[in-house]
């Protein structure tokens, strides 16, 4: 072991290493019969001593993946051949799996998935492939790894919000999970709903999104059967400020949607059209242009018409309104689009619909007559309807308070008239008009 | 007791019955399951009072079991439930039923989220207390049990947060089931509840017979310690903290200093760290015997630890390490066997390891006493005080009062002029703001012809700064330097600087003027500020800027209460009438406004 830290220190002794670790590479990959029982413990420990460290502190401590450079291992020089040297190791054609399982062991696997968390993503992208011929060629360690793997990821959402290779270990797993047997284990249905939902709730989502979408559409394609508990999933963790995100959840719901089967879509379609209604509504121009793409995928559109008679109420309000208030001419425009498809699609339902809200508005208007006129905030449509239900709720509440302090004097008894404020609250409840 | 809260109830019942068929449960259940989030959230947080409607009896009968069959809700909704359901005890009808409230919060002690889960094990713990030792054995134990065999990580890691409130009250073989299950918990498949068990390890140890602690406990401690996992093995050290509180001198020395030796030389920088961070109350639970005999050698390593962030973390402990040592042979200690380390840590080549030590370090001259200090620690303050890094200079700075008391700060003076003049030209303003805060205790500790002398120009310059909240902070420095020094001095050199600002080309200096007679009109009293800083002010009044008028404004308003009613009606009035006039809009918002507070119209 050298100190790379001093970049000065024993070069000749670097140079040494560095060129015995060079040979050894080049005698592993071209060379054939060299890798004999005896051999094996050896270069176990070898790569073992190398590469298994603490990572060091990192330096910086808010360190975002997206925005700052990471700190690159000092050591790689020599690092990078020990990794080289292993890979060729494992890959060559003499390698014998029966004889290397004594020495790869579960210890040493979860030392070898400790290092992904490594700044260094050279380091990473190493133990990316060395870790999927690990999990190649020793069956009776693949369990483990996945075990071990939700492990690090469950430490991840819940504990730490800080695991570099999340990426690395996700794109791992597409792979594993593609090649997942059919009728799949529970234990594999549990890893997905426990493991990789509660994923998409983790702050830096954006560093892995696109691998963590893809092992849930492999999941899909596998057993279409646990598409409702995907998108069930997917709408608790919809992101409530962060447009960024929201953009990725979009993304990925219509990569569900392309691969659905239409007696799921059947299922799900009410609450996930009004989350894609919201996302129309948003302020944010990204996440409204990304919710109404939706309308250009014909597969989607075809789900749609199919369903346009639960669909199109779900929608049809919010669009109206938004077509009418959206900031953003894009928007406005994409929406006429859409609302000219629906009255394509089904005239009538279009028509009626669009009857039924000007008739709402307009009890709306009357009992509220002023619509504010600059601030381009998108209000949820107040119906009249609403309005006495608010105001029922406020005298729901008010009741309850009354009756409330009532029971306290009744069972304090009137020895001690209890300090109450008489006027009851301003309920709550009402606050939505 | 049962008797006289079943009377109560009934009472209750009856006088609302009328009121009871208006609030059918079907409506409450309907508030809390409102399409809308934040109307489902204000129904939670009035949980109480749809409770009191309903009267004990109906809350047991009929919203607890809704509560908790429809546990499925956002995580914001069921932490809002959980910690409404830790003070609910009273609403179901006291003690006698407060296992009642067990159901919902076992469920919500299984939810993924942690916020959730931890509200719901701090409510539970709390009614825990609130149980008889019976309903105790009855329902709450079960629950634990419950939980900490359950098969998602999730349960069993909320139960290791229970078994230290339900052991003391238990029956002995209760107390062993108790003790198994939590054996059984730091031993589990899941690192994430081996963590949890860690970190109550300490706290179940506390409530446990002695026996128990060395038989079962120390056990478990050095497994936890020697874990596969170094996020375990650091808790493992935390929890030593209590369990060394627990054991005798010799106990320890057995069984449990072998264990915090590897911690403290474990391979994993973290847990190393642990060590170094928990060094204080280690040193209080294990007594003097075992620290000099075992954790100063440990102590000293972590000084010259190969991670920074180890040293730095036990070079923070430096100070508290040497005030807890026995009186008795402390200083030869300190001198043979820390020193020497110290010494080495003032040229760290990491600067977080200097500023670390550079914040305690002055700490240890009133431990040594003069001599030493004067011997000793100065040539290492010295040095800091010249280092390249300005915290380091920075943190020596700010703890001189320390220093001040055992040998007085005229030994540092020579060297603490260049270090100070350096960090206030220092390029990064945050720099500059920081000694600027420190100015008035070195001008206490330094005297004022030192402060004249050297430090004067300084404050001054800071006047100009370019950057506006370094002009603020040395306004407000004024004012804690007149304080210090008095009016006479005030007038003296502070004030003439001041008002010469007032004719300054800049319009931001000229503002700094009055912002400066803003803050120092009180501290200098009625004669100067009539006398010398009125008619200043009265003259910018004229300032071709708007913003230094309406600021004359301001400042008027701000003087005028120092000020006598005859200087008020003569001069102030008749000016600020003139700024009422004024054409921008600000200028005349504040006359008015200065106008109206000091009753002038």
């Amino acid at each position: 072991m050298f100190d790379f830290l001093d970049c000065v220190a024993d070069l000749k002794g670097k140079e040494v290493k560095r060129a015995a670790l060079n040979e050894l590479v080049e005698c592993v990959g071209s060379t054939r019969g060299v890798l004999i029982e005896p051999v094996y413990p050896d270069i176990i420990r070898m790569i073992s001593v190398n590469i298994f460290r603490t990572l060091p502190p990192s330096e910086n401590p808010e360190f975002d993946p997206e925005e700052d450079e990471p700190n690159l291992e000092p050591s790689w020089p020599h690092l990078q051949l020990v990794y080289e040297f292993f890979l060729r190791f494992l890959e060559s054609p003499d390698f014998q799996p029966s004889v290397a399982k004594r020495y790869v062991d579960q210890k040493f696997v979860l030392m070898l998935l400790e290092l992904f968390d490594s700044e260094d993503p050279r380091e990473r992208e190493y133990l990316k492939t060395i870790l999927h011929r690990v999990y190649g060629k020793f069956l009776g360690l693949r369990a483990y790894i996945r075990k071990q793997c939700s492990h690090i990821f469950l430490r991840f959402i819940y504990e730490l919000e800080h695991f570099n290779g999340v990426a690395e270990l996700l794109e791992i797993l597409g792979s594993i999970i593609n090649g997942f047997a059919l009728p799949l284990k529970t234990e594999h249905k549990q890893f997905l709903v426990r493991v990789l939902i509660p994923l998409h709730s983790v702050k830096s989502l954006s560093v892995f999104h696109a691998q963590l979408a893809y092992c849930v559409v492999q999941f899909l394609e596998k057993d279409a059967t646990l598409t409702e508990h995907v998108i069930r999933g997917l709408l608790k963790y919809w992101p409530k400020t962060c447009t960024q995100k929201e953009v990725m959840f979009l993304g990925e719901m219509e990569e569900i949607l392309d691969v659905i089967e239409p007696s799921q879509f059947v299922k799900i379609q009410e609450p996930l059209f009004k989350q894609v209604a919201r996302c129309v509504s948003s302020p944010h121009f990204q996440v409204a242009e990304r919710a109404l793409y939706f309308w250009n995928n014909e597969y989607i559109l075809s789900l749609i018409e199919d369903n346009c008679h639960t669909v199109l109420p779900a929608v049809f309000g919010t669009l109206y309104q938004v077509s009418k208030e959206h900031w953003n001419q894009t928007i406005v425009s994409l929406i006429y689009n859409v609302l000219k498809t629906f009255m394509e699609m089904n005239g009538k339902l279009f028509d009626e619909l669009t009857a039924s809200y000007k008739l709402e508005k307009q009890h709306a208007g009357a009992s509220e007559p002023s619509y504010p006129l600059h601030p381009p905030i998108i209000l949820p449509s107040t119906s009249s309807r609403e309005q006495q239900k608010a105001q029922e709720r406020q005298e729901l509440w008010q009741g309850l308070e009354e009756l409330r302090l009532r029971r306290l004097q009744g069972t304090q008894g009137a020895k001690e008239a209890p300090l109450q404020r008489l006027t009851p609250q301003v309920a709550t409840g009402g606050g939505q008009s | 007791m049962a008797g006289v809260a079943g009377t109560r109830m009934g009472q209750g019942a009856a006088g609302g019955d009328g009121d009871d068929s208006l609030y059918p449960i079907a409506v409450l259940i309907d508030e809390l399951r409102n399409e809308d989030v934040q109307l489902r959230l204000n129904s939670i947080k009035k949980l109480s009072t749809i409770a009191l409607a309903l009267g004990v009896e109906r809350t047991r009968t009929e919203l607890l079991p809704f509560l908790t069959d429809t546990i499925y809700d956002e995580d914001e909704v069921l932490l809002a439930l959980a910690e409404q359901l830790g003070n609910f005890t009273g609403l179901v009808g006291g003690p006698d039923f407060a296992h009642c409230l067990l159901p919902p919060l076992e469920s919500l002690a299984t939810v993924e989220e942690t916020v959730v889960r931890d509200k719901a094990v701090e409510s539970l713990r709390q009614i825990s207390q609130e149980h008889t030792p019976v309903a105790l054995e009855a329902h709450f134990v079960p629950l634990v049990k419950r939980l900490a065999s359950g098969d998602w990580f999730t349960s069993r890691t909320s139960a290791c947060g229970l078994f230290s409130v339900c052991y003391p009250r238990a029956s002995n073989a209760v107390k062993a089931e108790i003790r198994q299950h939590f054996r059984s918990l730091c031993s589990d498949d899941t690192p994430m509840v081996r963590r949890a068990a860690a970190s109550k390890l300490g706290e179940f140890a506390k409530v446990l017979e002695l026996d128990s602690v060395k038989s079962e406990i120390v056990p478990l401690f050095t497994n936890l310690a020697s874990d596969e996992q170094d996020s375990v093995r650091l808790l493992a050290v935390e929890a030593c903290v209590n369990i060394a509180q627990l054991l005798s001198e010799d106990d320890l020395e057995a069984l449990v200093m072998p264990t915090l030796g590897q911690a403290a030389e474990d391979k994993s920088w973290r847990v190393r760290y642990m060590v170094a961070d928990k060094f204080s109350e280690l040193q209080k639970a294990v007594g003097p015997k075992i620290t000099l005999n075992d954790l100063i050698p440990a102590f000293q390593n972590l000084l010259k630890d190969c991670e920074a962030e180890v040293r730095a973390a036990a070079a923070h402990k430096v100070k508290e390490l040497c005030e807890n040592l026995p009186m008795e042979g402390r200083e030869t200690i300190i001198m043979n066997q820390i020193l020497p380390y110290i010494k080495e840590l003032v040229s760290d080549t990491n600067q977080h390891v200097k500023s670390a030590l550079a914040s305690v370090i002055m700490g240890l001259s009133t431990i040594l006493g003069k001599g030493n200090t004067i011997e000793h620690l100065l040539p290492l303050f010295l040095a800091q005080l010249k280092d390249e890094c300005p915290e380091v200079r920075l943190n020596i700075i700010s703890n001189l009062d320390c220093v001040n008391e055992v040998i007085g700060i005229r030994q540092l003076s020579q060297s603490l002029l260049p270090a100070i003049v350096e960090l206030a030209e220092d390029a990064k303003w945050r720099v500059r703001l920081a000694i600027i805060e420190y100015m008035p205790l070195l001008a206490g500790q330094l005297g004022v012809e030192f402060f004249d002398e050297k430090l004067n120009s300084l404050c001054m310059a800071w006047l100009v700064d370019h950057v506006y909240a370094i002009r603020e902070a040395a306004t407000n420095g004024l004012v804690k330097l007149v304080q210090k020094f008095g009016k006479e001095w005030a007038q003296n050199t502070i004030v003439p600087k001041v008002l010469v600002m007032a004719n300054d080309p800049n319009y931001l200096h000229r503002m700094t003027t009055l912002f400066c007679i803003n803050a120092l009109s009180e501290a200098c009293g009625q004669e100067i500020t009539t006398k010398q800083m009125l008619p200043v002010v009265l003259k910018m009044a004229r300032d071709q800027v708007a913003n230094v008028r309406f600021n004359v404004a301001k400042s008027l308003q701000k003087i005028g209460p120092v000020l006598d009613t005859n200087a008020l009606q003569e001069e102030v009035k008749p000016v600020l009438q003139k700024l009422g006039q004024d054409e921008d809009v600000d200028v005349k918002y504040f006359a008015q406004e200065a106008i109206s507070v000091l009753a002038l119209a």
